[in-house]
């Protein structure tokens, strides 16, 4: 698969420098074949695996050269998957991180880079992927207004670690996580449902929940009315 | 000589918090919120919020509409507002379509969005007044309001849920009596205006129900992620339309508000001073409005590359975002929707921590919440 | 005879026990707020100075205990039914619902997982008013017409 994006290689000035990278290679392969991967326009390509052969010298990407791209490569080496942007631009950047190092990661981007402040974090699901779940945080540093995007995958049924330690921002969103997807989040203090009911079953944001739902709606609100006060039928 | 009698026992009550609930059907939070308190005596010792009761599926919608059809369901987040939300989602859809939008539709754009601001903090303020007693202000703010309403009517079709843009553009040049109603109602405004700082501002009664009340420290404001009025009450000087301009507001000259102490008096400050910068807006989009096109050549079938945008405006309530994933087709895979009011509400039980009771309800309405935006 | 003839004529009126009831409920309605989304701003408008509620003898309550009708404003969802019927409960006989809004009178454009399709899956409903959300005029409207139907019910029912 990446002898194909070899050949698409020169148009990218996408970096996944072969040098020293080599990422979790089995998930990143496998994702990248089926999912409809963020990318800068030609599909879905291949992230720096190290053992395609560049020509000579690679571009200098002009992603690799943003602070924030930086500091997080700085932090994490090569456990970093992926690194995109749609514009090609700073506006837009976004990394996906492994689940495991993500809330190092962000207490040092808030610690040190100045990312106080967290936009957003919400859930995708790819249902074709390997790792089918993708938790995206939108990070704002407000003193310098630079964004950046996390992304993490997650495969059925693995948590992610909770962020709420780091900004309390996440405490809603998390738990509006987990009430849409069934992604959970581990120590965050109180997950639960937030938009549904608590006792609701299903999470209606997965792609193979129908819109219309599964009839649990409606015999749910007739468990709650009591029988005695049934709507009546018809008015005297 | 007189023997002093026994003193009787003094009897110590004893005490246990008590639980109280209120809403989701009340008069004063505003749509349906439900807000559960737990009190120690008249001390609000710890507040729950629940939310959810207009949890209507407008994510999953998204998914199933093409990019043109979903613009009407952004009115209906934050119903408001609307114009802002529409701006906000179309700004997005254009990102991932890479579209350049022409000047003028811009600059309609960023009337039509800050009227919906000035819209907005006047039902806010209309609705704040009257919880926390002052009528006279609800019928005021409502008056000025119809006349707003009264031009989204004749720009756009419809007072409330407006559809005002499409992807591109705007759908129609409105008439250019709608520029000049525009004039007229910014040179009139200020002059409402002074009927509600009149009764406000210095009223002895409003400072002493909201001066120092549910106050938010900077810090606070920022690791809860508020934005909007409450950030900058809070003495946080971000708007997202100086630090990230988007549509034409870098062509224009404006103040963005700041206060001091971040609380309720303050957040009142900031929206009415919000409101004579949004009329001074106007008037100078008015009076430097561009000729040209309206609508940019857009596709029939929206088909973006496959990629994700955020884009964020700055909406009346805060920083309002929609992160799009696009796979390709004409219909979005992931549509997200980061209401400000759902992060703004977030920051109630640190507001409502150890003030009284009697301040819940100022301390609701001063986060200016939309049950729409929260619930989706 | 001659004292109460021709004495008291303009004074007097016969009518209907009917009509007399009718007129008096009608004519002092109180809605209770019952604004859940969109169309409670535009219901909020038609109490305000513009199209103002209170001509006609109508003054929001916030409480069921003592309101005669309930104005179901905007989109039920399938976590606020229960909490409209126990409402719609509490209220007192004779007791109407107006159900204002494309959403709760079929859900309007949310026809999702979550959303009950017409309030009258509910409460039972005397008027339905639609539009997204309906001007205040068209609110009125509706008022109106309950008003018409409340003064043609009989109150001595058999």
């Amino acid at each position: 698969m990446t002898e194909e994006n070899q050949a698409a290689e020169t148009d990218q000035p996408e970096g996944d420098d072969g040098s020293d990278e080599v990422p979790p290679p089995a998930d990143s392969s496998e994702e990248t074949e089926a999912s409809p991967e963020p990318s800068e326009g030609t599909g879905a390509f291949g992230e720096g695996e190290g053992d395609e052969a560049p020509p000579e010298e690679p571009p200098e990407d002009p992603l690799e050269s943003l602070a924030c791209v930086k500091a997080v490569r700085a932090f994490l080496g090569d456990e970093v998957e992926e690194v995109t942007s749609f514009t090609g631009g700073a506006d837009e950047v976004s990394m996906t991180v492994p689940a495991g190092r993500v809330r190092a990661l962000c207490a040092h981007l808030k610690a040190e880079h100045g990312f106080n402040y967290l936009s957003d974090l919400c859930g995708v699901h790819y249902p074709e992927r390997e790792k089918p779940f993708e938790v995206v945080y939108q990070l704002f540093a407000l003193n310098r207004s630079e964004r950046l995007r996390l992304k993490v995958r997650l495969a059925d049924g693995e948590a992610a670690p909770s962020v709420v330690e780091v900004w309390r921002t996440a405490d809603w969103l998390e738990r509006e996580a987990y009430d849409m997807f069934g992604i959970e989040f581990e120590g965050h203090p109180d997950l639960r449902r937030i938009l549904l009911p608590e006792d609701w079953e299903g999470f209606p944001l997965r792609k193979d929940y129908p819109i219309r739902g599964d009839g649990f709606g409606l015999t749910w609100v007739e468990r709650q009315i009591p029988s005695t006060s049934r709507p009546m039928t018809e008015r005297k | 000589m007189v023997q002093a009698s026994p003193q009787p026992e003094r009897i110590v009550p004893q005490t246990e918090e008590l639980v109280v609930n209120m809403g989701p059907q009340h008069p004063s939070t505003h749509g349906v919120l439900r807000v559960i308190l737990q009190l120690d005596g008249e001390i609000v010792r710890h507040t729950e919020c629940e939310i959810g009761y207009l949890h209507r599926g407008v994510e999953k919608i998204g998914e199933n509409l093409n990019y043109g059809q979903f613009v009407p369901y952004t009115d209906r987040t934050d119903y408001v507002a609307s114009p802002s939300n529409n701006l906000g989602y179309v700004e997005a859809v254009e990102k991932l379509l890479e579209l350049d939008v022409p000047i003028r539709a811009h600059y309609i754009r960023v009337i039509t969005a800050e009227l919906a601001r000035i819209s907005s903090h006047l039902l806010w303020l209309g609705t704040h007044a009257l919880d926390i007693g002052a009528m006279t202000v609800f019928l005021y703010c409502f008056r000025d309001r119809e006349k707003i309403l009264d031009l989204f009517e004749v720009a756009y079709g419809a007072r409330l849920t407006v559809h005002s843009f499409r992807v591109g553009g705007v759908y129609e040049d409105p008439a250019q009596q709608f520029f000049l109603d525009c004039e007229r109602f910014v040179r009139e405004f200020p002059r409402a205006m002074y009927d509600y700082e009149d009764l406000l501002t210095e009223n002895r009664i409003w400072k002493a129900r909201t001066r120092g009340v549910a106050t938010l420290s900077a810090e606070d404001a920022i690791d809860l992620g508020a934005s909007g009025p409450i950030l900058r009450a809070s003495g946080v000087a971000f708007d997202v339309r100086k630090a990230e301009p988007y549509a034409a507001y870098d062509d224009f000259d404006f103040t963005v508000p700041v206060g001091k102490n971040g609380d309720i008096y303050d957040r009142y400050l900031v929206r009415l001073e919000e409101m004579r910068q949004s009329c001074y807006i106007i008037e100078q989009a008015v009076a430097d409005l561009p000729t040209g096109k309206t609508m940019a050549r857009v596709p029939r079938t929206m088909k973006p590359k496959e990629g994700d945008v955020y884009h964020r405006i700055e909406g009346p309530k805060g920083e309002l975002g929609y992160y799009l994933v696009s796979d390709g087709t004409d219909r979005p895979f992931r549509l997200r929707i980061r209401p400000p009011s759902f992060v703004n509400l977030q920051t109630l039980p640190l507001l409502l921590k150890d003030q009284l009771v009697a301040d819940a309800v100022a301390a609701i309405g001063s986060i200016d919440i939309v049950l729409g935006e929260v619930d989706r | 005879m001659g004292i109460v003839e021709h004495r008291f004529q303009e004074n007097i009126l016969t009518t209907t026990l009917d009509y007399l009831v009718g007129w008096a409920r009608k004519s002092a309605l109180w809605p209770m707020t019952f604004g859940l989304a969109c169309c409670a701003i535009e219901m909020m408008a038609s109490g305000a100075s513009r199209y103002d509620f209170d001509r006609f003898g109508i003054i929001f309550r916030a409480t069921p205990r003592q309101s005669d009708v309930m104005i179901v404003a905007g989109t039920v969802t399938y976590k606020m039914a229960p909490v409209v019927r126990k409402v719609y409960d509490q209220m007192p006989e004779p007791r109407w619902v107006i159900s204002m809004g494309s959403c709760s009178t079929a859900g309007g454009p949310f026809n999702t997982y979550s959303t009950l399709q017409g309030v009258d899956q509910v409460v039972p409903v005397d008027i339905y008013i639609s539009g997204c959300p309906p001007r205040p005029e068209a609110l009125m409207w509706g008022v109106l017409k309950l008003q018409e139907k409340i003064q043609q019910e009989k109150f001595l029912r058999a």
